[in-house]
């Protein structure tokens, strides 16, 4: 018997339980989906922070207040410390930094602060960004229109704002901002320049921000200290010097436990390690769903044997041999497996593109697709061999007697 | 020619402790052509008998031959092709695949034995308009009557030429007019030289046959 009657005649048995079939598979469409939703986030948000840390630069050391972990790992970067209210880290030390030179290139700080920022009637919540001119190197800000402010400005804790390109679509509407006042915190900004959109729909929103000079912020928040300094070097080989020179400096004027000098390319590796950790853990509590739904079609498979059981008498009788009946049932334990799978793939699928258009990160990995396929079919072979087996097995007389 | 040949077979069953003889030093010869009932009380191991000439239960003990070769029943393969090949089968319920054409149900044999698609529909429909069931090729069984379902089911035993057909009870479910067509096809079965075996408790289906073949308690008494 030909592999393609084998096949015609398994799903057409799968055809006449249609809803049966159908359920069968939603155990394995559940679980392929999950397996490609889950590991796509993981991926997606992996992808996501390595393009944040990416586009602040590469070479770049953070100085921030505390101690942060062991100064390996943790969790703190430029979006927000875990003790800023007392941070030690004073403006100055930006300068200072600065004079060391070589391998140090160029050293910024910032304050980051979530504020409520007006326009007449109109008002949003937008992160405030309190830099100096140098933050443009490090974050990656271009300009739409108008200018950035300047160092004397920086210096005069002029009250002048560049705005994200969110912010002016949301309180200027059509109107041409250049020029307008923006109220943050009870205090009257005027708008300098427009940043251009870093695009749409990004986590924390990117473009919802409010970029003013650094003494300005620390005005009107009541803050003295930065949140993080950041510090240029010359090359990767000069990472260790450049943060000894750092400590080293900090350490005349602060004690160990007020900062912790970080390598960004040490932090990313060890979120890197933590978030390869989180997909693997997430895709393996997606792939027990995947076990649940092979154990799904093992359990119809058999209910499918024991119904067919005078079926099978029958086509023994007439001569089918043992592995004509086994591929049989092989076959429709395989076919939905298979079918469920791909369902689950295009939806995990669809899944991630969904993903990585709001995290704009790409979400899709290969892996996780293979892996699914992989799974299903083996899923379909596994859990299908014991019923198609016993099916293969029945003794012809017994099965034709059964009622 | 002798057709099938069984000498001294014994079938036994165990049943938790008890031992059950189905069929009790069996000897039997079947000639081309025979046609034969074989009647006796229910549990006389009549169907053990029948079974084992269709090749689907194994003897305890004995010799099957058919066409003059042994049959091993220890080989699972070679007893597949042979019911595939040699025997054709016809039971009391029919034995029909449900959901499952007139056609589709004829042409099953072949598609075990590997015949085309082309090749399976004609003479699937060829055995099917010998038993008259012509204009009913397309019809599931749930829309037969009784009596045209065992023709179908006749037309599947036949369409592999078998070198016996094996009946059990084939009217045993049938009114007594559609009884009478089942078994006018047996005779005519006959007229073209098939050897036809059939199992049954009716005297006057037996009276139709050529030679009768009594059993009880699992012995041949009297042939």
């Amino acid at each position: 018997m030909d592999t393609l009657e084998t096949f015609k005649l398994a799903t057409s048995a799968l055809k006449r339980n249609k809803s049966r079939s159908f359920l069968t598979m939603l155990g394995i469409i559940i679980g392929v989906f999950a397996v490609i939703s889950l590991i796509s986030v993981g991926t997606a948000l992996k992808n996501y922070i390595t393009k944040q840390f990416e586009s602040i630069g590469a070479n770049v050391l953070y100085v921030l207040p505390g101690q942060v972990g062991n100064g390996q790992g943790g969790f703190g970067g430029g979006g927000g410390s875990p003790n800023f209210a007392g941070s030690k880290l004073k403006t100055s030390y930006i300068k200072e930094i600065e004079k060391i030179g070589f391998p140090i290139t160029q050293v910024t700080g910032d304050i980051e602060v979530s504020s409520v920022v007006k326009f007449k009637n109109k008002q949003t919540r937008a992160r405030i960004v309190g830099g100096t001119p140098d933050i443009v190197a490090f974050t990656a800000y271009t300009l739409n229109k108008g200018r950035f402010f300047n160092n004397s400005e920086v210096t005069s804790s002029r009250k002048v704002a560049v705005i994200g390109s969110e912010i002016a679509t949301k309180l200027y509407e059509n109107k041409e901002p250049l020029g307008q006042d923006i109220i943050v915190a009870e205090n009257r900004f005027k708008i300098i320049g427009v940043l251009e959109s870093r695009g749409a729909g990004s986590l924390g929103s990117q473009d919802s921000v409010v970029v003013v000079p650094i003494s300005s912020a620390q005005t009107v928040f009541g803050v003295t200290n930065l949140q993080s300094i950041f510090a240029k070097f010359a090359g990767e080989n000069q990472a260790d010097e450049a943060k000894t020179k750092i400590q080293n400096l900090l350490l005349k004027s602060l004690k160990p436990e007020d900062f912790t000098v970080i390598n960004q390319g040490t932090l990313l590796t060890s979120i890197s390690a933590i978030l390869n950790v989180v997909t693997i853990a997430l895709g393996g509590i997606a792939a027990i769903s995947l076990l649940v739904g092979g154990i799904g079609i093992m359990n119809i498979m058999l209910v499918s044997v024991t119904e067919r059981t005078r079926e099978i008498g029958i086509r023994k009788s007439v001569g089918a041999q043992n592995s004509d009946i086994l591929v049989q049932f092989l076959i429709e334990a395989i076919f939905l497996s298979l079918v469920g799978g791909s369902i689950g793939i295009i939806m995990g699928v669809a899944v991630t593109m969904l993903v990585g258009k709001l995290i704009a990160a790409n979400a899709f990995s290969w892996w996780s697709i293979f892996l699914a396929i992989g799974v299903s079919s083996l899923v379909g072979i596994i859990f299908g061999v014991a019923p198609a087996y016993k099916a293969s097995k029945l003794d012809p007389v017994e099965a034709l007697r059964y009622e | 020619m002798i057709n099938m040949e069984l000498t001294n077979v014994s079938k036994i069953y165990k049943v938790d402790e008890v031992t059950v003889t189905a069929l009790d030093n069996v000897s039997l010869k079947i000639e081309n052509g025979d046609f034969i009932s074989i009647v006796g009380p229910s549990g006389s191991g009549k169907s053990t008998l029948m079974h084992i000439l269709g090749l689907l239960d194994k003897p305890t003990s004995g010799v099957v031959k058919l066409d003059g070769e042994e049959v091993s029943f220890k080989n699972d393969v070679k007893l597949a092709s042979l019911r595939n090949k040699k025997i054709g089968f016809v039971f009391q319920s029919f034995n029909l695949l449900p959901r499952t054409t007139a056609l589709a149900n004829v042409e099953l044999p072949l598609i075990y034995g590997g015949v085309s698609a082309k090749e399976r529909h004609e003479r699937s429909k060829e055995v099917l308009e010998s038993v008259g069931l012509g204009q009913r090729t397309h019809h599931f069984p749930n829309q037969m009557s009784g009596g045209e379902k065992q023709k179908v089911a006749i037309a599947r035993a036949l369409i592999n030429n078998p070198s016996i057909v094996l009946a059990d009870e084939p009217t045993g479910n049938l009114d007594s007019k559609s009884g009478e067509e089942i078994m006018s096809i047996f005779k005519d079965l006959h007229k073209k030289g098939n050897t036809i075996v059939l199992v049954t408790h009716d005297l006057d289906i037996a009276g139709m046959t050529k030679k009768i073949i009594r059993v009880k308690d699992g012995k041949i008494v009297r042939e």
